[in-house]
């Protein structure tokens, strides 16, 4: 006899007339008003945020990388001011809410109407509106930035940090610069420590753009809030917006999902493929203990 | 022999924190000489070795190789540390080996060998790499280019390391306990490589636990303990007849 689960199966009745109150309620109340609401989920306001929704998480990411790059060499630097920097840097960002940062960075033109270049405390040659140079998607843009890149400085930190100390003393022994040392050996080895939390932060970034709704800027949420504003059809409009959030969301998950397997690969060199030579060879001559030994460490199997 | 020797120590100190590592070692390598330097756990060889290519800091003495004092410049008596361009420079004439091979482990056996005379000497990547193969060649390795540190044994990986560090045409070669993480049985093809290098003419200084290569490659066989150079002298001497009674506890373990 197998082993009885009871529980299993009042679990399974529970959620089952779960689901069917949930539907029927989705087909019979029509208050949910569906033919309309399918109306507007490729209405042209809907189409052109979705498209502010989605360059501003690629340039959040681009910038935010960039950005976490160097503040997080600047935070591993011997450089004790480029150190505290970064440091006060990471401490602001972090600490402070992004839908706070992106209300300052909103109104920015409200504090300092101009924005000039000159002298220190002298003369300004030029300058400009604040509201022109700073424009919405600007500032959206701007304040995503600023907080993605505290957020990838940590990252990309645990990942120089996960390689080896003896490649750079290797690379420091051949001669090497330690700028060229970051450069050619010691990034390339921390991007499988880098790449599965950044596949994390690009999706948190594409809910992150919900926020700059604060700025104002027009993306999704911020349509949807508008449409909702004239029909009053709250929820439906919001779970419309849901669906696309969704789509981009599992589309990035599919990306992040191969390129863990690509890195994660790379990473046991024995396994390489395309090298059907190499396989058996190794095989034969591998010792126990040292493939590990050349400072690729452990770290992405599971 | 005459002449200006390739490595001169005098009186080098090296603390780390409160810890002091080396308490004055004076060793004198001439141009092709084999120096082997043995001694027990944290007797400070291995930190030795790395101050001579400015891996560590020496906090007192001065350290020469080839005329030219590593790591700092003199000005009347004061010493002035050098900046990381010109240490970088110094160390391209030094080539050095790792216990653990510290290969790259992206690369491939070819590309760990070009990487340096490309990326740091500029050399033409078409001759480096002529020169790259015909390295892994003399080490034994020539089926061996394309294949990656994990696809390599320890014996492999520490021959790879022996060619990456010729290719930048040294004219000194650090040694650091370069078998110490091998299985036995590999340890034998890391040695005979090593022996054809001092064949060649190599000046060589070699922290090892390896008696026998000792005996049989070493030109002199310098015995730390302590933070101090015990004994020194030819490596048969020393191993047959060792004067001071901290060598002679030592070898009585290890031979």
């Amino acid at each position: 006899m197998p082993v009885r689960h009871p529980l299993r199966w009042v679990a399974a009745a529970v959620m089952l007339v779960l689901v069917a109150m949930a539907v029927n309620t989705l087909v019979t109340n029509e208050r949910f008003n569906w033919p309309e609401q399918f109306e507007y989920i490729f209405a042209p306001q809907i189409m052109n945020a979705l498209y502010n929704t989605v360059w501003l998480t690629i340039v959040a990411m681009v910038g935010g990388v960039v950005g976490g790059v160097l503040l997080a060499l600047m935070r591993l630097s011997d450089n004790p001011i480029l150190r505290a920097i970064s440091w006060f840097y990471l401490w602001v960002f972090r600490a402070t809410p992004l839908y706070t940062q992106l209300l300052i960075w909103g109104s920015l033109g409200a504090l300092f109407p101009e924005i000039g270049l000159g002298i220190p405390f002298g003369p300004v040659f030029v300058s400009w509106e604040t509201n022109t140079l700073l424009s919405a998607a600007a500032a959206a843009a701007l304040g995503l930035v600023l907080n993605e890149a505290a957020y990838m400085a940590e990252i990309v930190r645990a990942g120089i940090l996960s390689v080896d100390e003896g490649q750079r003393e290797a690379a420091g022994a051949l001669g090497m610069s330690r700028a060229k040392t970051m450069r050619r050996i010691v990034l390339p080895q921390a991007m499988r420590v880098i790449i599965p939390p950044t596949g994390n932060e690009t999706i948190a970034t594409l809910k992150n753009t919900s926020l700059v709704a604060a700025v104002p800027f027009a993306e999704l949420t911020f349509q949807a809030q508008n449409i909702y504003g004239r029909t009053y059809q709250v929820i439906p409009m919001l779970i419309m917006v849901c669906l696309w959030y969704l789509l981009l969301s599992s589309i990035l998950m599919v990306g992040q999902h191969f390129l863990e397997r690509h890195f994660g690969r790379s990473e046991r060199g024995a396994a390489r493929p395309a090298r059907p030579a190499a396989l058996l060879s190794s095989g034969r001559e591998q010792t126990g203990g040292g493939g590990g030994g050349g400072g690729s460490g452990d770290g992405g199997g599971g | 022999m005459s002449g200006e020797p390739m490595v001169r120590a005098e009186a080098v100190h090296k603390s780390f924190g409160r810890t002091e590592v080396l308490k004055g070692i004076d060793i004198t390598v001439a141009p092709g000489e084999v120096c082997c330097v043995v001694g027990p756990s944290g007797s400070g060889k291995s930190t030795f070795l790395r101050c001579v290519n400015h891996l560590e800091k020496i906090n007192a003495g001065r350290l020469w190789v080839d005329g030219e004092l590593v790591g700092y410049r003199q000005r009347g008596d004061k010493l002035y540390e050098l900046r990381e361009k010109e240490v970088a420079a110094q160390r391209r004439e030094i080539g050095m080996v790792f216990q653990r091979f510290n290969l790259f482990p992206h690369m491939t056996a070819l590309e760990n060998v070009i990487e340096a005379p490309v990326q740091v000497r500029r050399e033409n990547r078409a001759e480096a790499r002529e020169r790259a193969l015909a390295l892994l060649e003399r080490v034994g390795l020539a089926d061996k280019t394309g294949h990656y540190p994990g696809q390599l044994s320890g014996g492999q990986q520490q021959r790879v390391a022996i060619a990456r560090a010729l290719a930048m045409r040294p004219k000194l070669m650090l040694f650091d306990e370069p078998t110490s993480a091998l299985d036995p049985e590999l340890v034998g093809e890391v040695l005979d490589a090593m022996k054809a290098l001092a064949e060649d003419g190599m000046t060589m200084i070699v922290v090892t636990h390896e008696m026998g290569f000792a005996r049989e490659v070493g030109d002199s066989l310098v015995f730390m303990d302590d933070g101090v150079v015990v004994e020194t002298g030819p490596p048969r001497e020393v191993l047959a007849g060792p004067r001071h009674e901290r060598t002679k506890a030592f070898l009585s373990k290890v031979l």
